[in-house]
């Protein structure tokens, strides 16, 4: 048990240990106050190449996503004829065509809305049933829990493909296929795994006496899963749900055989790359919807950055 | 599409968390009409059955019965042995695909984690340390489909003479005197390295952020000692950072193990496995839908099933071992 704890408060201490590890680095061992130009300057040119290689780094990890954003924006005779970054010589010619082409006539609309229609639900499903079984497997005693938990963690690298010809099969037979209901099921389920597991190190942290006092208070398991569980859970759930929702968002394989190409029901990630193959030479409709598709996860990604690194933590360091 | 589909559908959405609270409130109430002992004993079922329900149906069932349809012909009619096993290790386009994902395996492995290591410690000495950061791990938020079509464009090709409009080509024709501009993914000696450029680029941020997590993990104290005893930058990294990291970098290569085994979207968006760039989980999914053998397509999930179990069994072992 201790090890979990252990690791969940190193991630929560990441902060303060950054902080800690930064001060080192930049006090220069002995008398900061004595700093004048010249130590200044062989400071410089001694960390010169590091700032260097991180800047280089940076840009090449920005250029391709800046590229395709630039050249979302220009016109497609542009597009195809010179470089995006042509686009910055005088005269500017940008243009918001490209977007709405895309949005009126590349059904890409609907595929936004088809990918919000999928992404939520198969965020809050997972989440709430891995909640129910991971209280009962932190809180409850019965035969077969640590094997039933073994056995999770072996699910958790099962691969999908494993699992596409049966459940298509079973899917056909109870007209599910090309569902919304039939693609929440499959996401819940194969998210599962990570969700229990994930949250039951989370839940069995939490102090006994809270449980054992709500229950002198006359609680039944109800009120203390939705009223004690689920609350103190939070940070936990929201890298959980971070995490769900982009796998979901960003999923093509999954939409791709449970709902069986029909543009009526397609996300957003299985209509770009049927613009791919179709368009072969469309850049600038491409480069807009691949736009429209990162635009959710982008901002997710900034604003839950942190809830994010913490599930990446806790998830692999697994066991 | 209406009005009505639309609040159909935001009922549906809505609906969900309320059937779950709805389904623990019930059978909470239908416990607790039961005598103390009984409830002790049925309790936990109820709370794990809708978990266990749905990965029996989704998971459990469906790799037994892909087990047993890899030895049946293509519409699983009946038993033809181990002729799809012989097809995987035969067909010439599998072979492709074999060696394919162990030149991903080697060399996607290899740098997303020698980059996200040499990431981490080079950011560890900056101000700026987690914009840095960000600019690398912001590919893992975006779909594979989104990266392809960016790659896509950095990997366009004009022939030579006209302008280049892909990044790349552009680059390196201006920069090097007399470099011809190459058709990235379409020629047979360069687009599988191309393809595992774009893994890359995507999965270093994952590494970098464990790595990361990891060398912060290090106690000063130990640096500060070996500072002390007199040791450079060079030789604290190999003789102390190095070592201590083993275990975390042992759960990043693993990781990244499984997740180039599966590789999907990348090679479907980009190439569809032509021109030699086929991989084992693009081929399952031609086999699946466009040829519809479904044994042959059973057969190469389980021999992706095979190739991770080993990772399977580290996850559990060491799960165990820390408990």
């Amino acid at each position: 048990m201790r090890w979990r704890t252990r690791n969940y408060t190193k991630i929560q201490n990441e902060k303060s240990a950054e902080e800690k590890i930064s001060v080192k680095d930049f006090s220069p061992k002995s008398n900061m106050n004595k700093v004048n130009r010249s130590a200044l300057l062989i400071k410089l040119l001694r960390r010169g190449p590091l700032h260097f290689a991180i800047l280089v780094i940076c840009g090449l990890w920005f250029l391709p996503t800046f590229g395709l954003l630039v050249s979302s924006f220009r016109p497609p005779d542009l597009v195809m004829s010179t470089g995006w970054w042509k686009s910055f010589k005088t005269p500017f010619a940008f243009t918001l065509d490209n977007y709405l082409h895309v949005l009126t006539t590349g059904n890409m609309a609907r595929s936004f809305f088809n990918s919000l229609m999928i992404a939520i639900p198969s965020t809050v499903m997972p989440i709430m049933i891995a909640a129910f079984a991971a209280y009962a497997f932190s809180w409850m005693k019965f035969p077969g829990r640590d094997v039933l938990f073994l056995m999770l963690i072996g699910l958790l690298v099962v691969p999908i493909q494993m699992t596409l010809i049966p459940v298509l099969r079973i899917f056909n037979r109870l007209h599910l296929t090309g569902t919304f209901l039939g693609i929440w099921l499959a996401h819940t389920a194969y998210g599962l795994p990570f969700a229990v597991y994930l949250l039951r190190n989370f839940i069995g942290e939490l102090p006994g006496s809270i449980f054992e006092s709500a229950f002198l208070d006359g609680a039944n398991h109800f009120d203390i899963f939705f009223r004690l569980v689920l609350p103190t859970s939070m940070p936990a759930i929201s890298s959980l749900a971070t995490f769900q929702f982009l796998w979901v968002w960003n999923d093509l394989l999954v939409a791709l055989i449970y709902l069986g190409g029909t543009p009526r029901v397609a996300p957003m990630t299985v209509t770009i790359s049927n613009l791919v193959n179709s368009y072969g030479g469309g850049w600038e409709l491409l480069t807009s919807a691949a736009f429209i598709s990162m635009i959710l996860p982008i901002i997710l990604f900034f604003s839950l950055q942190k809830y994010l690194v913490r599930g990446i933590l806790t998830g692999s360091i697994k066991g | 599409m209406n009005i009505r589909v639309i609040a159909l559908m935001i009922g549906a959405v809505a609906g969900v968390p309320v059937v779950l609270i709805l389904y623990s409130f019930i059978i909470e109430k239908l416990v607790e009409k039961l005598n103390p002992g009984l409830q002790k004993k049925l309790r936990p079922w109820f709370w794990i059955i809708p978990a266990f329900s749905l990965l029996a149906v989704f998971l459990i069932y469906p790799v037994i019965n892909t087990v047993i349809l890899s030895f049946k012909n293509a519409d699983s009619t009946e038993f033809i042995g181990i002729k799809n096993y012989l097809y995987v290790f035969t067909n010439s386009t599998m072979l492709i695909a074999l060696r394919n994902n162990l030149l991903w395996l080697v060399i996607f492995t290899l740098f997303t984690v020698t980059l996200g290591l040499l990431i981490a410690v080079l950011t560890d000495r900056v101000k700026y340390e987690s914009v840095a950061k960000a600019f690398v791990f912001m590919p893992m938020a975006i779909s594979f489909v989104a990266a392809g079509v960016i790659w896509k464009f950095m990997y366009e090709y004009r022939p030579k003479g006209a302008p280049q409009i892909g990044t790349l080509n552009a680059i390196l024709t201006t920069t090097l005197p007399g470099f011809e501009p190459k058709a990235w993914l379409f020629d047979p000696a360069i687009n599988n390295f191309a393809l595992i450029a774009v893994g890359i680029w995507i999965w270093t941020g994952f590494c970098m952020v464990i790595l990361s997590a990891g060398l912060k993990g290090i106690p000063d104290s130990v640096i500060e000692a070996a500072k002390i005893d007199g040791a450079g930058e060079w030789r604290i990294f190999w003789r102390i950072t190095i070592p201590l990291m083993k275990s975390t970098i042992t759960v990043v290569a693993t990781t990244m193990v499984i997740n180039v085994l599966k590789i999907f979207d990348i090679v479907y968006v980009m190439t569809n496995g032509n021109l030699n760039t086929e991989v084992i989980a693009n081929r399952m999914y031609k086999e699946m839908f466009s040829f519809r053998d479904f044994g042959r397509a059973s057969a190469i999930a389980t021999v992706l099933l095979i190739a991770i179990t080993p990772m399977m069994l580290i996850n559990i072992k060491r799960f165990g071992q820390r408990r």
